[in-house]
């Protein structure tokens, strides 16, 4: 599981690719697991190889929840397309989602 | 649901906020959480930073910040009109974290605190933080949108307090309805639930804290008016209040002798004197004497008027003769007029105590203090002026306040509670009495200090203002042109009385010279008699004498016994006239 920074190669596969995603979790609360287990199906099922995931450890790095201004945990940034979007919840609703990350 | 026992006694932790740290005898529950509630603008964000900014500065304890709902700029704002400098204290003592979620965020099924937690944590270890304010946590449990969530957020919150050591507040925005229904829960789910309540009386706020649940402690379960001052929050506690401050036998001058040889010397330095009467009484002019009389001994004096600018009162009191112009220029007086703003003193009282603290007076005249007291009904405002006249005389300031007593509640009826606080209580009321309305002035009370129970009449004229004995004729007080005339009566009643001792002084004198002229004839009579008596007795004595002798002469000359028998003969003949006596042995 990548839970360093974003890389700039990363970046570069997601640009090609049409969404990079960073998802801000704690440990293995219940809502952080959750959150990976949906969005992963997400990305499989509608956005397949044309997507990028980065997934933060806030437990591991909490500097990065000051930086990067989370509050909530498990936090979805969509860092790509622009505009950036903040989605938060363990993304059940998957209707929610996809409409944030525009899989029409 | 899980309840962790909690077996140790509570500690507590001093919030610095007057009055809040004695109702709860020491402060909230030390790594507990207290939960603070109330609607908009009841002053929860400004308890909590406060308490936050006290620990920092007072106790050296450093503290998080985390603002749900305000931007950290704004709460740096609204703290620096407190002359808190957030900016300052941030360095080391104080951190705040922009919690705010923004208005674009997605939500897309539950989520949990864990990562503003482990945040918290971090810098909590970092500056070595002892307290934690979450400011509107109302914002975070709305989004949550499922009380069970809820639920499991606060204890999440609790739960970490309890581990990290750390005192939290947790500031709620909510209607009474909403405290009571919607999160209703919550109050038995934390330490201590503080409520605020704002309250609008006659159009005035209203602020209000209660103390609902101390869990471990006694506390004051009533209702305490809240203010918000230029230093912060304040509760005043009507409780027991330290009353302790110095006290001095110095008199300083009313500025009417009369009145200060009435009051036995004057008013103690530090008393707080009140002047009632009804409109027109004069209280305005006596406040001016005595701002004078301080003026002129050179103590800075403050005169605070709630109903007349200070051109007024200097022209007024002008016409009077008090001048209080070269004391306003030299600046031993400074005169402040403000116009009550409903109900709610507190603001004023406030106000005031920085006025004082600002110029630091040795005297304060307050006219009228009823203007201030017309809604004194209210328990905050009767309880904010008896603070505020503690305060003056913890200050050592004297003070002269007047009230506005009207026909209907006249006398000596106590109609702002005023009266209990005042040490000297001087009441000023007009006597009508054929067809005039004169000015008598009495004193109530003094105390510590024998007084004349005697009423004066009070007179003003261009010349000043004087205190004149008022006459008792026929059951009756004498004042203004009644007094006069009964002056005149008697000045002529003194001089006929006058004139008749005199001549009956003269009347006595002339008996007396006749007695004694009467005693010279007697006396003189006396030694007439005593000559006549002499006369007589020189008379009687010589002519036996004679006769005795001159027997003796003639039986010398007769050589015999027979005579004596002739004689005898002749004696019982009776021819002898006077002196057959036995002289002739």
């Amino acid at each position: 599981m990548a839970t360093a920074a974003p890389t700039s190669m990363a970046t570069l596969r997601a640009t090609r690719a049409g969404l990079l995603l960073r998802l801000y979790i704690a440990g293995n609360a219940p809502n952080s697991l959750r959150a990976i287990a949906n969005v992963k199906a997400i990305c499989d099922e509608h956005f397949a190889t044309r997507h990028e995931l980065e997934i933060v450890d806030l437990l591991d790095h909490p500097g990065r929840a000051l930086a990067d201004g989370i509050i909530v945990t498990p936090t979805l940034l969509k860092l790509l397309p622009l505009p950036v979007q903040r989605l938060i919840g363990n993304l059940s609703d998957r209707r929610q989602v996809l409409v944030t990350l525009g899989s029409t | 649901m899980k309840t962790p026992a909690r077996h140790a006694p509570v500690t507590k932790m001093l919030t610095g906020i007057q009055g809040f740290d004695e109702i709860t005898d020491g402060g909230l529950p030390r790594e507990r959480t207290t939960l603070v509630m109330g609607g908009p603008g009841c002053g929860k964000t400004v308890f909590a930073l406060q308490a936050l900014v006290n620990g920092a500065r007072q106790e050296h304890e450093a503290g998080l910040f985390v603002a749900f709902e305000e931007s950290t700029n704004q709460i740096i704002a609204n703290a620096a009109t407190f002359g808190w400098d957030l900016p300052a204290l941030a360095k080391k003592k104080l951190f705040l974290l922009d919690a705010r979620l923004s208005p674009e965020i997605v939500k897309a099924g539950e989520f949990d605190l864990i990562g503003v937690l482990t945040l918290l944590q971090a810098k909590a270890e970092e500056i070595h933080a002892k307290r934690i304010v979450f400011d509107g946590i109302d914002v975070l449990l709305g989004l949550l949108e499922d009380p069970v969530a809820e639920r499991r957020e606060i204890y999440r919150i609790r739960d970490w307090l309890s581990q990290m050591g750390l005192t939290g507040i947790l500031t709620l925005k909510a209607g009474p309805i909403d405290i009571e229904q919607r999160y209703g829960f919550l109050q038995f789910m934390v330490d201590c639930v503080v409520i605020l309540r704002h309250q609008v009386v006659d159009g005035s706020a209203f602020r209000n804290l209660r103390v609902m649940k101390y869990r471990g402690s006694g506390f004051s379960g009533d209702e305490f008016p809240i203010t918000l001052t230029a230093e912060g929050l304040r509760l005043t506690n009507r409780g027991p209040t330290d009353l302790q401050y110095e006290v001095t036998d110095e008199r300083i001058s009313s500025g009417l002798p009369r009145l200060d040889n009435m009051l036995g010397g004057g008013y103690y330095r530090g008393s707080n004197v009140l002047i009632s009467g009804a409109p027109g009484t004069a209280k305005s002019t006596l406040s001016g004497l005595f701002a004078a009389a301080a003026c002129q001994r050179g103590e800075r004096t403050l005169y605070v008027s709630f109903d007349e600018g200070p051109a007024q009162i200097v022209r007024n009191l002008r016409s009077v003769g008090i001048r209080l112009a070269p004391h306003l220029k030299s600046g031993l007086l400074t005169m402040y007029s403000t116009r009550t703003r409903g109900p709610n003193v507190e603001d004023q009282f406030g106000e005031l105590r920085a006025k004082v603290r600002g110029y630091s007076p040795r005297c304060l005249v307050m006219d009228p203090l009823s203007a201030l007291s017309t809604k004194m009904a209210h328990l905050a405002s009767a309880d904010a002026a008896q603070q505020f006249l503690d305060f003056l005389k913890k200050e050592g300031v004297t003070v002269v306040n007047t009230s506005l007593m009207d026909g209907l509640t006249t006398d000596e009826a106590t109609a702002t509670g005023i009266s209990t606080i005042a040490d000297t209580w001087i009441h000023v009321s007009y006597v009508v009495q054929d067809g005039e309305r004169n000015r008598a002035l009495t004193i109530v009370k003094s105390r510590g200090t024998g007084h004349s129970n005697q009423v004066r009449e009070l007179t003003l004229s261009s010349d000043g203002v004087t205190l004149t004995d008022v006459f008792v004729a026929q059951g009756k007080v004498l004042m203004g042109v009644a007094r006069w005339e009964w002056e005149q009566e008697e000045r002529a009643a003194k001089k006929r009385s006058q004139v008749a001792t005199d001549l009956k002084r003269l009347q006595l004198r002339l008996a007396q010279a006749e007695a004694a002229a009467r005693l010279q004839v007697v006396q003189t009579e006396m030694e007439a008699r005593s000559a006549e008596i002499l006369v007589l007795a020189l008379a009687t004595g010589s002519a036996s004498k004679l006769r005795v002798t001159d027997r003796a002469v003639l039986r010398k000359m007769r050589h015999a016994d027979e005579e004596v028998r002739v004689a005898k003969r002749t004696g019982a003949k009776g021819a002898a006239p006077a002196n057959g006596d036995g002289g002739a042995h």
